[in-house]
């Protein structure tokens, strides 16, 4: 009789080699750093901003952006990138102000008031719409050491001072808020009101339009300081965390280190929780049946209003549940029409029937934040437990209570500054579009938006006149070409894809706001090089957002107008994943973005709903085709065209 | 058993205290189960049984002083004695009250196991956890189906002792032969679905944070002997997440033999391809192996199968991972005075 064969010594030595096999794991770009200087660096460039053409009967619109904003051949000599992430679609002329606005204050932080020590700002140009950026890194070394000594004396001391400075950001955001809330409302009365004449005002109501447009304008500049105010620094917290635990545990996962530092009570989750509590509510008021879907808002605010005290003790839930939470855009508050909750409540309402429908199904659809936070401590704890010496103990305390005691800043400011004020904002603006509208400027209030910020102050100034001097405006002469044309003009942008950027490839990129914000490394970069390569290629590479695998058809939505074509079962496929599209995220199977980082809003509320995501994959709204069949996979990072 | 065997001991009764005397495979499979993590039920055939007959052995002509005396760079010497010696530990007779305990044991390991099958291994005193290359000279035995047949293995664990290999490694090492001991471990076969190896971190990274599980179909032999490609997962020791997902093209799986051992059968085409565990199994051995890491407190190569009838996961052994303690790095970074500094690794520029 034979016997049984000997056993090998080491089962270790059979477990197969896998360094060719695993895919790289995708890190969050700083993480990358080092890796990045040592690759290859290949000849290939991007195209040369001289290269890119105007669309042909579009250059007048061009021309509408100011000329800071317009490339010249020098640009050529830079790397650009385009900011899809912010800047999804073509903006019109009024909306680039939020680059304008954002890019100085971004800049402001990281030049001047914080003295990053390897960057300065962000450079913008504006071709066909599309917003490209460049970096400003410093590389000459005396100089960042002394931008370093700079930085340690300022960036230190609000962290050191963290809590009391955020706890004044905010009361210096609400009051800002405040203050925006209460611009008065724009009136060109045929007589001044007696009662100004009786009190002496001395100023007439022509001038208020001037004095509540540069304050509306300059409230919006100023929101954009307070945005910046602790981002970078904040950022830059976490990612010191984030390298640590890509160094520690070269294997763990994005979004593993994002839930170790997210916060389980961000103001960025209320909005919906917000639904849920009034999905409950109208179960518990017996209402539930009035939220039919297919049923339009109107039509269910009516039928509340007449269905006795219970409907209107809904009404009445709905009003606290508004201000402020519904103040949340369903974009990234970047754009005019990305209107708010408030303003469009069909949006909020269209969540209603699911949620319902789980109350009814006997979920409470409370979020069970203790032991989510239980969770967090947990997860902090076991890999803590896992690290090789109580040295590295110690160094992983001090990161993460830095990243924690950061945080809530990060997470929350999104609220205040890109929802909230944005959307005062735009409002504000869009009154300006009705009074002009009404004489005679252009057919629609909306069509405000495309004045540049400069013209729509020479419209009311055009407008001031006219009502002082008893002329007509020279506007509705001027302005109805105007807008007509560059109305065609976005509408012809958008038709033409544009490159993910100019330039040559840098050979590593340095700059901490580029990485941090935007997420781009010169790993990333030979990404995109490469998709122009093998766009026949049936995978494409992201960052692991949120773990899981799901099949299902892609739904390629440019714009946040289509997110309404999303059905059950859908997987998103989109430039930029937002969190306020957080409705759709319980109609979706998985979600794809162009751009963003693991600790994007997106990549957190998508882990909130269990959703397989990928994200910063930079070419998959050009690579997927609407209905074809895809895979995602949330764990790895990789999306896969299926058919 | 009605009275303490004096040479036999059940895993129960065993733990890694006891390594001297039962061995290094022995201690570590009793610490397992004390620890409560499901192994196949077995007995050590403890290492004073080995004396004992080697006591025997020496009184017909001394052994130990002949080996002793060798040099490790004579292989022709070598190799003679190796070849006499293993001839004689064939032919001299087993003590009775050791071949008593050994079969009553085996005895009540069969009606205790689903299989009338043991597995035979040799559980090496001198087997030095962190010098995985000696505890690789001694044998294992699979599917031996009957008692005496069994019997004769433990001669064979006892055998491997002078084979060529071993006994160069201890003349270099300048052991002394009196102080060279052998238990033997039997072990109920585990008639495996599904069976294969997992380490408790990354083999390729070092990753503590991850668990690397390969599998195949049938027994575990298959995998350990490398005559199939396994599937292979990653698994988040931590979070669970399965990170890596490989199914391979699973050609062959072993199969026991009625006749006693193994042979290679091809797999049935519908199988070939198909994942051989499911995601609540590899989030089964994750638990155990936490368990075994947390028990251990040091990373571990652990052997595991599935019971064909019950489903069951079990381990079948566990030792310590050497190739990356061995080059532990240093750390990722150190408490810093002001804590504050650390985040000049993202704003300070290259470094």
């Amino acid at each position: 009789m034979r016997c049984g064969p000997r056993c090998p010594p080491n089962p270790r030595a059979k477990l197969r080699s896998v360094a060719n096999e695993t895919a790289p794991v995708r890190l969050l770009p700083t993480v990358v750093r080092g890796i990045a200087i040592n690759a290859p660096v290949r000849s290939k460039s991007f195209p040369l901003p001289s290269s890119l053409q105007v669309v042909p009967g579009t250059q007048r619109a061009q021309a509408a952006y100011p000329y800071y904003t317009q490339f010249t051949a020098a640009d050529d000599q830079r790397f650009w990138f385009y900011n899809s992430m912010h800047f999804p679609e073509p903006m019109s002329a009024f909306d680039m102000v939020t680059a304008e606005a954002a890019y100085c204050a971004l800049g402001s932080s990281s030049t001047r008031v914080h003295c990053i020590p390897t960057t300065l700002g962000i450079d913008h140009r504006i071709i066909n719409g599309r917003v490209y950026i460049g970096g400003n890194a410093v590389t000459d070394p005396a100089e960042i050491a002394r931008r370093t000594a700079e930085f340690q004396q300022r960036a230190f001391y609000y962290y050191d001072n963290w809590e009391r400075l955020y706890a004044q950001w905010r009361e210096k955001m609400l009051a800002l808020i405040h203050d925006a809330r209460a611009f008065p409302k724009l009136e060109l009365p045929e007589f001044e009101p007696l009662a100004h004449v009786e009190a002496g005002r001395g100023v007439a109501s022509n001038h208020y339009l001037l004095d509540i447009y540069q304050k509306t304008l300059e409230g919006y500049f100023r929101m954009w300081h307070h945005h910046f105010e602790f981002l970078l620094l904040g950022y830059g917290a976490y990612l010191t965390f984030f390298a640590f635990c890509k160094k520690a545990f070269p294997e763990i996962n994005d979004q593993t280190v994002a839930r170790m530092v997210a916060g389980i009570e961000a103001e960025i989750f209320r909005p919906d929780e917000e639904l849920r509590r009034l999905a409950r509510r109208a179960v518990e008021l017996g209402v539930e049946a009035k939220f039919a879907e297919g049923v339009s808002v109107e039509a269910i605010i009516e039928s509340l209003q007449q269905s006795g005290d219970s409907g209107r003790a809904w009404l009445e839930e709905l009003e606290t549940s508004r201000d402020p939470w519904f103040n949340i855009n369903v974009g990234d508050g970047f754009y005019h029409y990305h209107r708010s909750w408030n303003d469009d409540l069909s949006m909020a309402f269209a969540s209603l029937p699911g949620y319902i429908a789980r109350v009814l199904a006997g979920e409470s659809l409370v979020r069970p934040v203790e032991k989510l936070q239980a969770e967090r401590r947990q997860l902090i704890e076991d890999y803590r437990e896992l690290l090789s010496s109580d040295e590295e103990r110690a160094a992983y305390d001090q990161m993460i209570t830095l990243a924690h005691r950061v945080f809530p800043y990060v997470e929350g400011h999104k609220f205040y500054c890109e929802h909230w004020y944005t959307n005062l904002f735009f409002n504000k603006i869009r009154e300006f579009g009705a009074l002009l509208a009404a004489h005679g400027f252009f057919p629609s209030k909306e069509d405000v938006f495309h004045l540049t910020h400069y013209e729509l102050e020479a419209a009311i100034i055009d407008l001031m006149t006219s009502w002082s001097n008893g002329s007509p405006p020279r506007g509705p002469e001027h302005w109805p070409q105007i807008v007509a044309e560059r109305r065609a003009a976005i509408g012809e942008w958008a038709k033409h894809d544009t490159p993910p950027a100019l330039g040559p490839v840098p050979d590593v990129i340095d700059d901490p706001a580029i990485v941090m914000l935007w997420g781009i490394t010169r790993e990333s970069l030979q990404t995109w090089l490469d998709a122009g390569d093998d766009a026949a290629g049936n995978e494409i590479k992201g960052f692991a957002a949120s773990s899981g695998v799901v099949e299902g058809p892609a739904r390629v939505v440019k714009s946040v107008e289509e997110i309404a074509r999303l059905q059950k079962g859908d997987i998103l496929v989109c430039q930029i994943t937002n969190p306020t599209w957080a409705p759709v995220f319980q109609k979706i199977a998985g979600a794809v973005s162009d751009i963003g980082g693991s600790m994007s809003h997106a990549a957190i509320v998508a882990r909130e709903y269990s959703l397989p995501a990928v994200v910063g994959t930079g070419t998959a709204t050009s690579r997927i085709k609407d209905g074809q069949l895809i895979r995602v996979d949330g764990g790895r990072g990789v999306v896969t065209i299926l058919r | 058993m009605a009275s303490s065997p004096e040479y036999v001991s059940w895993f129960a009764d065993i733990g890694l205290g006891d390594r001297q005397d039962v061995g290094g495979k022995g201690g570590s499979l009793g610490e397992l189960q004390r620890a409560g993590i499901p192994v196949p039920p077995g007995f050590v055939v403890r290492t004073r049984a080995f004396e004992r007959f080697l006591e025997a052995v020496e009184r017909q002509s001394p052994l130990r002083a002949q080996v002793e005396a060798l040099s490790p760079d004579d292989l022709e010497a070598v190799t003679a004695c190796s070849r006499a010696t293993r001839a004689r530990l064939e032919e001299v007779a087993l003590p009775t009250l050791v071949v008593e305990e050994i079969s009553s044991a085996h005895e009540t390991l069969c009606h205790a196991g689903v299989v009338p099958a043991v597995a035979v291994r040799s559980s090496a005193t001198t087997e030095d956890a962190s010098d995985a290359s000696f505890a690789g000279l001694q044998d294992t035995y699979l599917w031996v189906n009957s008692a005496s047949e069994a019997l004769r293995m433990v001669r064979s664990c006892w055998a491997s002792l002078y084979s060529v290999e071993s006994i160069c490694y201890r003349r270099r090492r300048g052991f002394a032969e009196a102080g060279v001991a052998m238990a033997v471990v039997v072990q109920a076969m585990v008639d495996a679905r599904t069976a294969g190896v997992m380490f408790t971190r990354s083999p390729t990274t070092g990753d503590r944070s991850v668990i690397t599980i390969e599998g195949a179909w049938g027994l575990g032999s298959a995998v350990v002997g490398g005559e199939v490609t396994p599937d292979r997962w990653v698994v988040g020791k931590i979070t669970g997440e399965i990170s890596v997902r490989e199914i391979s093209d699973k050609k062959i799986k072993h199969v026991p033999l009625l006749a006693g051992g193994i042979e290679a059968v091809a797999l049935e085409e519908e199988l070939r391809r198909t994942a051989c565990m499911s995601d609540a199994e590899l989030q089964s051995l994750r638990t155990l192996a936490r368990k075994v890491e947390r028990q251990y407190g040091h990373a571990q190569d652990i052997e595991w199968a599935i019971d064909r009838h019950s489903g069951s996961i079990l381990l079948l052994q566990s030792r310590p991972e050497t190739v990356w303690s061995a080059r532990e790095p240093a750390p990722v970074a150190r408490a810093a005075e002001n804590p504050l500094s650390h985040v000049m690794s993202i704003f300070g520029g290259r470094q």
